[in-house]
């Protein structure tokens, strides 16, 4: 396979949240905004740079048995890495993302592609694969929290156009749920034309 | 009373499922049928009660005195898988009858965000342990309703002439924002 692809397919073809409906919680978690889905996709990615690259560096060392639990250790480490840093440069984001951020540790995408990819493959197709996973995973929660931010107070990445109050349903919890299975639909309508 | 206020808080006003968004890949996954969801939600009660005790008791008495705090997320999750893969093996020498009824679903648990979400909440919310057994047995009862609620729902589902783009996962979802909607009704009970 072109090394390109192992990038793209991630994007839209195989999208974890739209295709292969993968981390679902902090998708619906997190995206009450355009800005938090962004902050919490662009955490995710570099989780799963990371950790593929350890986890390919370290894959013929690692005896096969306890290959799970060494690879959730390696992914632990980097999620902690991402809370501190957050914590201490953008203690807003931070804030709001709340406990979406120790819980990228079970998010399924990042072990997924751990187990499914970076333990068969060399760092660099690791480093590509973790890449257009983490950006496809960063659009989609992006998409999301831009329909919401637009459709609920009106405002896209914090600028808002709409005075007054918009679908007030949209920020809160029933309209995450609702907003993801149409835009869910709409994807598979357009996949099979 | 203060008891009374967290099970309530914890199964209706703020489900873990509809409202905090937690546990939702296995919401999703396991709900096809009511009784794999009564049965995942049992052994989802037995691991998060168990895991927010043990979890509890390493921060308290090993990460707190020893300053170390920021080892939270990865102790955590080695002490649950751990803790998944020992309920198993015991369960299965113990009471085979229950490892039949739970088994399938303990490996799965691991990966639930619900049981480390728990674990980390009720340090965020400063509970003691008794109030952290009681919100942990709550969410988890929490959970099993809404996951018994939802797979009845969709058991009907599969009847109905469902547009084809929205079949599966899509009408799921919006169903599952319509039950949240009716859950918001709880909201300022507590």
């Amino acid at each position: 396979m072109n090394r390109l692809e192992y990038f793209s397919r991630g994007l839209l073809r195989n999208n974890p949240v739209f295709v292969l409906l993968l981390g679902m919680c902090p998708t619906l978690g997190v995206t009450t905004s355009a800005i938090n889905g962004m902050g919490m996709g662009l955490a995710t990615t570099f989780v799963l740079v990371m950790s593929n690259v350890v986890i390919s560096l370290v894959k013929n060392v690692i005896p096969d048995k306890v290959r799970i639990p060494a690879f959730i250790v390696i992914i632990a480490s980097f999620v902690t890495v991402v809370d501190l840093v957050m914590a201490g440069f953008a203690p807003a984001l931070h804030e709001q993302l709340g406990i979406f951020i120790p819980l990228i540790v079970v998010n399924c995408i990042v072990l997924g592609r751990a187990e499914a990819f970076a333990s068969k493959n060399t760092v660099f197709s690791s480093i590509l694969d973790g890449l257009g996973m983490g950006l496809g995973f960063a659009f989609a929660l992006t998409l999301l929290g831009s329909i919401r931010e637009i459709l609920g107070s009106g405002a896209f990445f914090g600028m808002k156009f709409i005075q007054g109050d918009a679908i007030l349903l949209f920020v809160l919890a029933p309209g995450a749920f609702i907003a993801l299975g149409y835009l869910i639909a709409l994807i598979n309508k357009l996949r099979k034309v | 009373m203060e008891y009374i206020i967290i099970i309530i808080s914890a199964i209706f006003v703020n489900n873990i499922v509809f409202a905090q968004f937690l546990g939702i890949c296995p919401f999703l996954g396991v709900s096809g049928k009511l009784s794999t969801s009564v049965g995942m939600g049992g052994a989802v009660i037995f691991v998060m009660t168990l895991a927010t005790i043990v979890t509890y008791l390493i921060y308290q008495f090993i990460l707190v005195p020893f300053g170390l705090g920021f080892l939270q997320t990865i102790s955590y999750i080695l002490v649950i898988a751990a803790l998944v893969q020992m309920v198993e093996i015991i369960l299965k020498k113990v009471s085979p009858a229950l490892y039949q009824a739970l088994g399938i679903f303990l490996p799965l648990i691991t990966t639930n965000c619900a049981v480390l979400g728990v674990a980390i909440l009720v340090i965020q919310k400063d509970f003691n342990l008794v109030q952290s057994v009681v919100y942990a047995v709550a969410t988890s009862v929490g959970f099993t309703l809404a996951l018994a609620i939802f797979a009845g729902i969709r058991e009907h589902l599969e009847l109905m002439g469902v547009p084809k783009g929205m079949r599966g996962v899509p009408i799921a979802l919006v169903v599952a924002g319509l039950l949240s909607l009716a859950f918001m009704g709880f909201a300022g009970l507590v």
